[in-house]
């Protein structure tokens, strides 16, 4: 096989893992030709290194690279060890949204209604379940206006301040300029930093009505605060979904966003997922000292006790948990249901997600202390 | 590529290199230090806490003779915390003592010779980029800020720095540089890019007898044999901190100190600290009774 040969194949093999889910892009690509080059001689193995060091850039890319390999190359994968926690390559491709948001059926672009001061007072309050379509789009207009954002703590770093205590170093350079003489003495104040946010969205078949408005909220909250804000979905799994609202346009993001949830209106097992999270993210320090806004109606199917535990152990990492309960904005609402039982006594508030004002309370919660 | 760096004849060669200083790496991990050396790309590491990521990088400096050089990162990690800062009260001692001795310096003269590299204060990544052989390990890069990760790729890729005072420091050797990661937040994927990715897995139960027993020569092969087959057992629990290979030497050290030459229920229930950190796991490993001299791997 001649060099060209060669490279045409491994080009072809970088093609086939693209196809397969795996971040192969041009610069990936000459990476891999690069190694292969200085592994020299390749035997299959070698062959297999090269592309898995330079193609792949998380865990979740390894078995979808293992199975591109495998097809590509021919011969049986190498063994994956036990500890892969994703499946095969998954590429579903789930509608989003209570309507259907991929259809393009919905004016939401060119609605220019200016509703009335009361009307949009009156819509503020409707349960968004119960919205039609004009109503929805208006509602979400007004969504990607919130601006959830936690509040500023004080961060390590410092800097220069006109009050505030004495900066040694910065005196001291003050001092070069007049040849030693402490003329002004330089001050210091630490700097503010916003806490980390971190958003838990149910997206189980009986929240269906509401993890569009949410999912929506967490885009907000992610355009305002890009680095840090994190968003995962629940259900039947959990699903890192941050990098898909990143998208300027909601619509973009939440149709990125629903080709990512591979378990969009499954089942629930709240227990399960959040343990998944705090054993993946959150205690390796994405939940601590962060505010938690967990999203959900507490139906859980799995063992409420496991839930509850899990909860114990997130409130001891966040800062503060909010759980969202859009059930909760309904009269005469008791939070009955087992999960919500077990959840209780872990939470530093409980609110309701609803409706548009629900939400604006709910970042009001978020930006308190 | 030059480089002052002894380069390993193949990824196997540099394995034995690392197993003489005690670190057993498996060829995923002999082919990515052998790519960074030859193609001087930064080598990014992902797994969980305590498979090795970090003894990774001073084992390689040791195996190849070269400086090791480590660079902490945490939040709110600054450029001069990271790279390089003037040494000011130096500066100012020596503006002192030049009026103190009375010498009438010229001021341009005084002013260079005070941006003399002798008053620069080189922090991890300017060190790294002035020393030769030498690898540079970034740790933990998920805690410093994204800006900062940002800065680090430029330094990376262009292995130069620039003081305004002093001009443009270009490393004749750019460091061969191991970055580690715990995935508390997802690294940019501009960085990724630049970088040959690994993900570190726990070892094989053969793999992590042979871990113990090179970290700890002296210790008896029957009690390394049944620390490492604990170990995977507590590891197929669900536990919160599914322990590592750092514990299992940890573990077969504190044992070891303790004179035991093989792993009794007692033994175990007194050294369990060294391996588990949390509460929940040490009353899940108790109540699940694979320490029980009957659970013989």
């Amino acid at each position: 096989m001649s060099r060209a040969d060669g490279t045409a194949v491994l080009v072809g093999f970088a093609r086939a893992a693209r196809a397969a889910g795996v971040p192969a892009e041009a610069q990936r690509t000459q990476a891999m030709l690069a190694a292969v080059d200085a592994l020299g001689p390749t035997d299959p193995a070698a062959l297999y290194w090269a592309g898995r060091l330079t193609l792949c850039a998380e865990p979740d890319d390894l078995p979808r690279y293992d199975a591109a390999f495998a097809t590509y190359f021919g011969g049986t994968p190498r063994p994956r060890p036990a500890r892969t926690r994703t499946g095969p390559p998954r590429r579903p491709s789930v509608g989003f949204g209570g309507d259907d948001a991929g259809t393009g059926a919905e004016p939401t672009a060119t609605l220019t209604v200016r509703a009335s001061a009361s009307a949009t007072e009156t819509l503020r309050h409707r349960d968004v379940s119960t919205l039609t379509d004009t109503e929805r789009a208006e509602v979400r207009r007004l969504i990607a206006l919130l601006a959830p954002a936690t509040a500023p703590r004080p961060s390590r770093r410092y800097r220069p301040a006109s009050r505030g205590e004495l900066d040694p170093a910065g005196t001291v350079r003050e001092m070069l300029r007049t040849g030693g003489e402490p003329l002004r003495l330089a001050r210091r104040a630490r700097r503010v930093r916003s806490r980390r946010l971190v958003l838990l969205i149910d997206v189980s078949g009986s929240m269906a009505p509401y993890a569009d408005a949410l999912l929506r909220f967490a885009h907000a909250a992610v355009r305002r605060r890009p680095t840090r804000t994190e968003v995962f979905t629940l259900g039947t799994r959990l699903t890192r979904v941050t990098t898909a609202l990143r998208a300027r346009d909601p619509d973009v993001a939440l149709t990125h966003a629903g080709r990512a949830i591979p378990d969009w209106r499954g089942g629930t097992r709240l227990g399960e997922t959040l343990r998944a999270f705090l054993d993946r993210w959150g205690q390796r320090g994405t939940a601590r000292q962060a505010v938690v806004v967990l999203a959900s109606d507490g139906w859980e199917r799995g063992d409420p006790a496991l839930l509850g535990e899990q909860l114990a152990r997130l409130s001891r990492l966040a800062y503060r948990v909010v759980w969202v309960n859009p059930h909760a904005g309904r009269v005469g609402y008791q939070p009955l249901t087992g999960g919500m039982v077990a959840a209780l006594p872990h939470l530093d508030a409980f609110v309701a997600g609803h409706s548009l004002a629900a939400l604006t309370e709910l970042v009001g919660v978020i930006g308190n202390g | 590529m030059g480089s002052a760096f002894p380069v390993p004849q193949s990824p196997a060669a540099l394995a034995a290199a690392l197993a003489r200083t005690g670190y057993l790496a498996d060829d995923g991990l002999a082919t990515a230090g052998y790519l960074a050396i030859r193609l001087g790309r930064p080598v990014f590491l992902e797994g969980d806490a305590g498979v090795g990521k970090t003894s990774f990088a001073t084992a390689l400096a040791e195996a190849t003779g070269a400086t090791p050089i480590r660079l902490q990162c945490y939040e709110g990690l600054s450029a001069a915390q990271a790279l390089y800062d003037w040494d000011f009260p130096r500066q100012l001692l020596h503006l002192q003592a030049v009026r103190a001795a009375g010498l009438d310096a010229d001021p341009a003269t005084l002013e260079a010779e005070l941006y003399d590299r002798r008053f620069l204060l080189a922090r991890p990544l300017l060190a790294a980029l002035t020393t030769s052989p030498c690898v540079l390990l970034v740790d933990e890069i998920d805690r410093a800020d994204d800006e900062f990760e940002a800065y680090l790729l430029e330094v990376l890729a262009d292995a130069a720095v620039t003081v305004p005072e002093l001009g443009r420091i270009v490393a004749e050797y750019p460091p061969v540089t191991v970055l580690t990661s715990n995935r508390t937040r997802e690294v940019h994927d501009a960085l990724k890019r630049r970088c040959l990715y690994h993900w570190l897995d726990h070892p094989g139960l053969d793999r992590e007898i042979a871990i113990v027993r090179s970290r700890l020569p002296g210790i008896s092969a029957r009690l390394a044999e049944q620390v490492a087959a604990a170990t995977a057992r507590m590891r197929a629990l669900e536990l919160l901190k599914p322990p590592g290979v750092a514990e299992a030497i940890d573990w077969a050290a504190a044992l070891d100190t303790l004179g035991a030459t093989e792993l009794t229920a007692e033994l175990a229930a007194a050294t369990l600290g060294a391996v588990l950190k949390y509460r929940e796991d040490t009353e899940r490993v108790r109540a699940a009774a694979i320490l029980d001299p009957g659970a013989e791997p």
